[in-house]
């Protein structure tokens, strides 16, 4: 096929071929081409199907409001459905497709639902489907599933990457038309900093469409100008193929660039970048959309918008029609016909809803007053009109022109509503704008050329003045073309359905329905007829079907009001707002000090919040993790382990009232810790929950070191800040987290002593009565180099914490290893630490969930009567403190070859397995090895009473149940004898 | 008017021109027996099961602005009854069932869709968190299934399994959870209500509640002042500046839960994939569109819109578990404002006041309460008594100490 | 959100972790003999007012500031930033 549309002029370089296919079929177009434009050089005037009925759908716009011509375009993984043609820059090598039907496009089989229309009306899928039952799932909802929807996902991942950045200017300009660009030189010429953003690949905006003058010359020689200007200037940012898409608040904007949707190939570059815009001030300037008029059958292909179909002629030397006929509400509507005839385009005939005089001479064409379209005729491409007074026009393309919109969108995104402007037949942006914005040009209601320049001009020396700088320069003139606009939004004389929506295949009729059966507001009507739903967001549908309403409904249309105008302008893809957090960098890994030694050692690793742990380090001939596990698990009970527990948060807190800050955050006493001592603390929120648990200790007079889980290492940090500067400001305490800090290991086992003892310099006394349980201090290791000793255990055996800065935490964990070696001392990971935490009945995060209080955990002696702390006053409430309030305790297996299950319910024996009746859950279990079977921690009621009772453990997820004998949670040492030899 | 296929059959052949108004829009009557603050999804239903399950007809559902244009409008659409608490999971599987039998109920079709819903868990001690939720279920008559990785990856192929940060390890189902078109719940509830003899009365704003010697005895209004012996305020999102009127504080705060859909797209999603790890969740609607949300923006507003990091982060979770669907565009995002409340729980009870009753503290998981708040809230109206699975829903239990606690977050509303 | 933080200027709100209402700097006297209902009342219940609202947000990725906000819930703007400390001290806190 070749370019049968074609005309000469337009801004596309005819000197470059590109080829590139509509449903395999090999077209060609130019550079400065969109698909659009593209696709009506070539003929192709059908590329589409509707939504609901299938109807044959043509290009309607040539903007991002286009409701109709939307395709499948590239294929493979970055097959992207729902593209808009109309702004689809072309390149070599592009393919599309059409979306939306069953069979070829021209002969869709799901065109068959458009006989079925009567019974298809608003709503009608409210009012059935409802019997049997069970076919809704089944047979109804599938096959609308099915049919609805409009493009296809490939199923594949998103090969491409996406780049955020943040950008800050004194003056964002959105919209690079005449009144942006007019506001952007002269804010640029005043020396303030500006980003001037459009969302078309050629600046200019409509100066690119029409054949206006500004200055005296061409408007798209002006704007060409304009541009280069701004583009030579150090304090402007110009970006193209960039949407404002949204008006955040103290003036962030949300803007999308294409980098490389106009390549056929990105080369490695990122596809799009979101950016975020912090503005001092705005100027938007996103000009106007032009609405089209409802009459019956106006959605066939070659019915057009009359500023699209200037558009395409103007700007892209296309002609979408041999014989185009034009009919217009309006004297806007009467530029296409003239600009058409003085390309040699015929224009065929003009038909003006009013009653007036010609606007201007239209050589060939007739001038047909008062009348209007009421039906078109041409199944898969316009063949004639027929107007109210019955008279049949011949045409292969109808331009419509309804009146202007004004792009009011951003200025409602923090839900300011618009006024209506009966002048202009249109919304304007209202009195509650954003915070910072200034309204300029047809975006604002200055819907002639002159004045949009005058107001880009002054709106932008506004704003520059609230920026305390002075505007230079003044406004470009042109001058203002004819603008007379009647309210005339439907043919009442139309009998066949006169469409609104032409995404979501809304009719007249519709919007009478549902006005009908009650849904007057009009988010009511959106939401019943889903007018204004669709990709386009009702951007050449919502004041046409809201006018419809009025008029139905007898009121005017203000009283009506508009739905409110969401985020974003346009869409916006999914992988854009997600940028690069993606895959394996959707969050940073946070590494352990000795991370390379663990993975050159055969560790497997585990995501722990966001670190990385050890989870166990697997030996050849092991047969699976239990194997690793039991015997690093065993090996440290027997001889001695070490583990790396770097990740538990680490906060240092010094100053004269240290103590009785710490004294008040924990719920155990603090006072009197004296200096070389560690002691173990509960932390309480203040609603009297059990937080956090740790060890503090006391360095020296003024100097605590403190220890929190891993999990909630931020949060306690958090917490304490708060403590100290919005609760108690008045003390010397000060805090700082040394989590990174410190490299720490627990060394743990019989041989701890003679591990530690070749490691820490021989000065520091390591006897038991030296440096005795919970001892702490600070020592040199290795011949001198400084670290921090603690005698504390997790295992329950012997055991040390020693401290490192952290960067010699890696060469430390050789040190301990080769130390160790005549131990055979084993590294151990996160699973052998839980095993040997569990066997010892500390809780830990299954048991600290944030719903269980000192009393569950068997730790309610821990809560200080005598002084206030953090969570004290609230922890007595009585609920709180019921008889038969749940108790941590232990579990093991009646069956000692079962396995346990942790997230089981207890039920009591005999009684009936129903929620009335449990007991509690299993919070954690491990195999022991040292036991030789499974064991469990968990809470049940009374449970510190039940020892030796048997109850069911059930876990009707896994269609399991066991008996299961209540123990003490200390499975190992309960006396604790090994951590204290 | 009885919906039914025929009818449409006979409305399509006469030109659909005999359709009758869903709902009257009666002028109000100086006094009712029961008014009921609030035309969303809660109020509606509350006036439906007043008028078909309790007898009370002489009730009257004062609306703001247009029914269903609080969060009913705006929510994500879904349903379930996976909790793990006796006091919320009795609740919501008595909801649950009730979604099961309301189209037929009330005659209408709002499209309830049990498609599934499915946790995804990472680590095992989500899975063992999951298991324990899944057997409180199970033990309440609820279903659940645990689902390994192997049966996500037969089910799911598309989510990321080899190359996520957080690596997928199960999930637990409830294939009786799903989703459900929204506003026509609002819709049906009123059609049922308004047929029974409620009025519902819309653009008519609650300015001033009437209390003498600590007696509710009506309402100040927009559109006059109405008598009435009990007075029901339900306006989730709203509650703190009508409880005002009254001179309450609740333990609530007012939040922002932003929403998004994509484009419409042919099918993708089987059912609701929730991604807790990373704030996501998500879902398909009946035209095509991919429904998702993630998490609060987290500051006290009640401004029915967000700002852009939450938008990014939800978008980051949605690409961290499904990079099928980067190329798809969001097409529209909105917010609408939550009743925090102080445990994660809401509140159905008495107030101080004889006669005034408190309804909200939903967070955002008001949707799926729908059927059993309205028919609970209308026992309450009509006996003087919870119901049954509603009894722990007091707004003393913070003073007693009961927590209904699901998180585990206290009191802190923006971390539930 | 762009938070005006008095020591470092203009930040996005981005950059803080919001904890909620201002009067949780006005924690009770665990003494006081209705310290129940007190710290109930501290713990709990909440104005939630449409419009201004002190509030507390804390400069997590930043110096670790705690701040009282004063923010307009309906339309977010934010007419005053303070060191909380400051705002402590001022209503009586101490020690």
């Amino acid at each position: 096929m070749s370019q049968i549309n074609r005309i000469d002029g337009g801004q596309i370089d005819r000197s470059k071929l590109l080829s590139f296919t509509f449903n395999g079929r090999e077209m060609h177009g130019h550079p400065g081409d969109t698909l659009a434009s593209a696709l009506l050089a070539n003929g192709q005037i059908l590329v589409g199907r509707s939504f609901k009925y299938h109807r044959p759908r043509g290009i309607l716009t040539a903007g991002s409001e286009e409701p109709n011509a939307l395709v499948q375009l590239r294929s493979g993984a970055r097959q992207e459905p729902n593209t808009r043609a109309t702004v689809t820059e072309l390149f070599d090598g592009l393919t599309a497709t059409s979306q939306n039907h069953r069979g070829p496009l021209e002969f869709d089989l799901m065109a068959v639902t458009d006989f079925a229309s009567p019974f298809l009306s608003a709503g009608f899928y409210y009012k059935t489907f409802m019997w049997p039952r069970a076919f809704w799932e089944k047979l109804y909802e599938p096959a609308i599933r099915s049919s609805a929807g409009l493009g296809r996902l490939s199923m594949q991942d998103d090969p491409d990457h996406y780049d955020k950045g943040f950008l800050h200017c004194d003056l964002l300009v959105i919209g690079a038309g005449p009144s942006g660009l007019a506001a952007a030189l002269t804010a640029a010429r005043s020396g303030a900093r500006v980003i001037l953003a459009d969302e078309d690949f050629t600046p200019g905006g409509r100066l690119n469409s029409e054949t206006l003058s500004v200055d005296n010359m061409a408007g798209a020689d002006w704007a060409r100008m304009a541009v280069a200007e701004l583009a030579s200037l150090p304090n402007v940012r110009l970006m193209t193929r960039t949407t404002v898409y949204g008006a955040y608040d103290h003036g962030t904007y949300g803007a999308l660039e294409r980098c490389t949707d106009h390549l056929a190939d990105s080369g490695g570059k990122p596809r799009q970048v979101l950016w975020r815009i912090y503005s001092k001030r705005a100027v938007l300037a996103a000009g106007a959309t032009e609405r089209p008029i409802a009459f019956g059958n106006n959605d066939r292909p070659g019915v057009m918008m009359a500023s699209a179909v200037r558009t395409y002629v103007n700007r892209f030397g296309v002609a979408p029609g041999k014989q185009v006929a034009v009919f217009t509400n309006n004297d806007d509507g009467w530029r296409t016909a003239a600009d058409l005839a003085a390309r040699g385009v015929s224009v065929v005939a003009i038909i003006d809803s009013r009653d007036k005089p010609a606007v201007c001479d239209v050589p060939g064409a007739r001038h047909i007053r008062g009348a209007a379209v009421k039906d078109t005729v041409g199944r898969k491409a316009l063949k004639s009109v027929t107007l109210t007074d019955g008279q049949v026009i011949p045409t292969d393309c109808l331009a419509v022109s309804g009146g202007w919109n004004p792009n009011v969108h951003l200025t409602c995104h923090q839900r300011g509503r618009p006024n209506w402007r009966d002048d202009l037949q249109a919304f304007v942006p209202g009195d509650s704008l954003p915070v910072g914005m200034q309204v300029a040009g047809a975006a604002n209601g200055a819907m002639t050329l002159g004045a949009a320049l005058a107001e880009g001009h002054a709106q932008a020396a506004r704003q520059l003045d609230a920026l305390g700088l002075t505007a230079k320069g003044s406004a470009p003139q042109a001058e203002d073309e004819p603008r007379d606009c009647a309210g005339f939004w439907h043919v009442k004389e139309s009998a066949k359905r006169a469409w609104v929506d032409l995404q979501n295949d809304v009719t007249v009729k519709d919007i009478k329905q549902a006005n009908r059966e009650g849904f007057r507001s009009v988010e009511l009507l959106k939401r019943y007829t889903t007018m204004g739903m669709a990709t386009d967001q009702g951007k050449t549908s919502n004041i046409a079907g809201l006018a419809i309403l009025a008029e139905d409904a007898g009121k005017p249309i203000p009283e009506v009001g508009t739905t409110i105008f969401r985020p974003p302008y346009t869409p916006i893809p999914i992988g854009a707002l997600a940028g690069r957090a993606r895959g394996k960098d959707f969050r940073p890994y946070r590494l352990t000090p000795s991370h390379k030694w663990a993975s050159e050692n055969g560790a497997t690793f585990v995501e722990v919040g966001n670190w990385l742990r050890a989870q166990w380090y697997a030996r050849p001939g092991e047969q699976g993790w239990r194997d690793s596990v039991d015997r690093e698990a065993l090996q440290t009970r027997q001889s001695v382990g070490i583990c790396d527990v770097t990740t538990l948060g680490k906060i240092d807190i010094q100053g004269r009232d240290a103590a009785e800050f710490l004294n008040r955050v924990y719920s155990n006493a603090f006072l009197k810790l004296p200096v070389g001592k560690v002691r173990y603390g509960l932390m309480l929120r203040e609603d009297g929950i059990a937080y956090d648990d740790g060890t503090t200790a006391r360095m020296s007079e003024n100097h605590y070191v403190m220890t929190t889980t891993t999990a909630n290492a931020v949060l306690v940090f958090r917490r304490l800040e708060f403590a100290r500067q919005c609760l108690w400001p008045g003390l010397d305490v000060h805090l700082i987290s040394t989590t990174d800090g410190w490299a720490q290991f627990a060394v743990a086992g019989p041989n701890a002593r003679n591990l530690l003892r070749k490691v820490v310099d021989e000065a520091h006394d390591l006897s038991n009565e030296g440096f005795p349980f919970m001892a702490c201090g600070e020592v040199t290791v290795c011949g001198g180099m400084p670290a921090r000793l603690f005698r504390i255990s997790f295992s329950g055996e012997l055991a040390y914490e020693v401290a490192v800065p952290a960067r010699y935490g890696n060469s430390m964990m050789d040190v301990l290893m080769e130390a160790g070696r005549e131990f055979d001392a084993v590294p151990y990971g996160t699973e052998a630490l839980g095993v040997m935490r569990i066997e010892k009945g500390h809780a830990a995060g299954n048991e600290l969930n944030g719903q269980t209080t000192a009393l569950n955990l068997g730790l309610g002696g821990m809560v200080s009567q005598k002084k206030d702390c953090i969570g004290q006053t609230l922890s007595k409430r009585p609920e709180m403190n019921r008889d038969d309030a749940i108790r941590l305790v232990g579990f093991r297996p009646v069956d000692r070859s079962k396995k346990l299950i942790a997230g089981s319910h207890f039920i009591t024996k005999g009684d009936e397995a129903i929620m009335d009746n449990d007991q509690g859950w299993m919070s954690s279990v491990a195999y022991s090895p040292s036991l030789g079977h499974s064991i469990g921690l968990g809470f049940i009621k009374r449970g510190h009473e039940r020892m030796g009772e048997i109850v069911r453990a059930m876990s009707p997820v896994h269609d399991t149940e066991m008996e299961v004998e209540i123990v003490s949670a200390h499975f190992i040492d309960p006396e604790g004898d090994r951590l204290r030899g | 008017m009885r919906y039914s296929a025929l009818r449409i059959l006979r409305e399509g052949l006469t030109g659909n021109k005999g359709w009758k108004p869903v709902w009257r829009e009666p002028d109000p009557k100086p006094d009712y027996d029961v008014i009921i603050i609030g035309g969303g999804g809660h109020g509606l239903a509350t006036a439906y099961y007043l008028a078909k399950e309790f007898g009370v007809r002489n009730v009257a559902v004062l609306e703001k602005g247009w029914i269903g244009s609080g969060n009913v409008g705006r929510n994500t659409t879904i349903i379930r009854s996976n909790y793990m608490l006796p006091g919320n999971e009795h609740f919501y599987e008595m909801s649950l069932k009730l979604w099961e039998g309301l189209e037929q109920d009330f005659n209408y079709n709002a499209m309830v869709s049990q498609r599934s819903i499915l946790n995804l868990f990472h680590s095992d001690a989500q899975r063992d968190a999951f298991v324990r939720r899944g057997n409180a279920m199970f033990l309440a008559g609820a279903d659940a299934e645990l689902a390994d990785e192997a049966q996500l990856r037969r089910e799911l192929p598309f989510l990321d399994f080899d190359n996520a940060r957080f690596p997928i390890k199960g999930g637990l189902y409830q294939r009786r959870g799903g989703t459900v078109r929204h506003d026509a719940v609002a819709w049906g509830y009123a059609r049922g209500a308004d047929s029974r003899g409620v009025d519902i009365i819309q653009n008519c704003e609650v300015t001033g509640i009437d209390v003498e010697n600590g007696v509710v005895r009506g309402v100040q209004t927009s559109r006059g002042p109405i008598r009435a012996r009990k007075v029901a305020m339900c306006v989730a999102g709203s509650s703190g500046r009508v409880a005002a009127l009254a001179g309450m504080r609740l333990p609530i705060e007012s939040h922002v839960l932003q929403a998004f859909v994509s484009e419409g797209l042919k099918p993708v999603l089987p059912g609701v994939i929730t991604f807790g790890a990373g704030h996501f969740y998500v879902s398909q609607s009946d035209k095509g569109g991919l429904v998702f949300g993630g998490d609060i923006d987290g500051y006290n507003t009640y401004a029915q819109r967000g700002n852009l990091p939450v938008v990014e982060d939800v978008a980051e979770g949605g690409m961290a578990i499904m990079p099928i669907i980067g190329r798809a565009r969001l097409l529209r995002s909105w917010g609408g404002v939550m009743d925090m409340s102080m445990d994660g729980s809401p509140f159905i009870d008495k107030t101080h006041i004889d006669g005034l009753y408190f309804n909200g503290g939903w967070c955002y998981g008001g949707f799926k309460a729908t059927p059993a708040s309205g028919y609970c809230y209308a026992h309450l109206l009509a006996r003087d008594v919870p119901h049954p699975v509603a009894t722990e829903m007091r707004l003393d239990r913070f003073k007693r100490g009961h927590l209904i606690d699901e998180k585990g977050q206290g009191n802190q509303p923006n971390l539930h | 959100m762009i938070i005006n933080h008095p020591l470092l200027g203009p930040r996005d709100a981005a950059e803080f972790v919001y904890l909620g209402d201002a009067s949780l700097i006005d924690r009770p006297d665990w003494q006081d003999p209705d310290a129940a209902e007190k710290f109930y009342e501290y713990g709990y219940l909440r104005d939630n007012p449409a419009g201004q609202h002190q509030e507390l947000w804390y400069h997590e990725q930043g110096d670790r500031s705690w701040l009282v906000v004063t923010r307009d819930t309906l339309s977010h703007e934010i007419t005053k930033v303070e060191l909380a400390r400051d705002v402590a001290k001022a209503r009586g806190r101490d020690k």
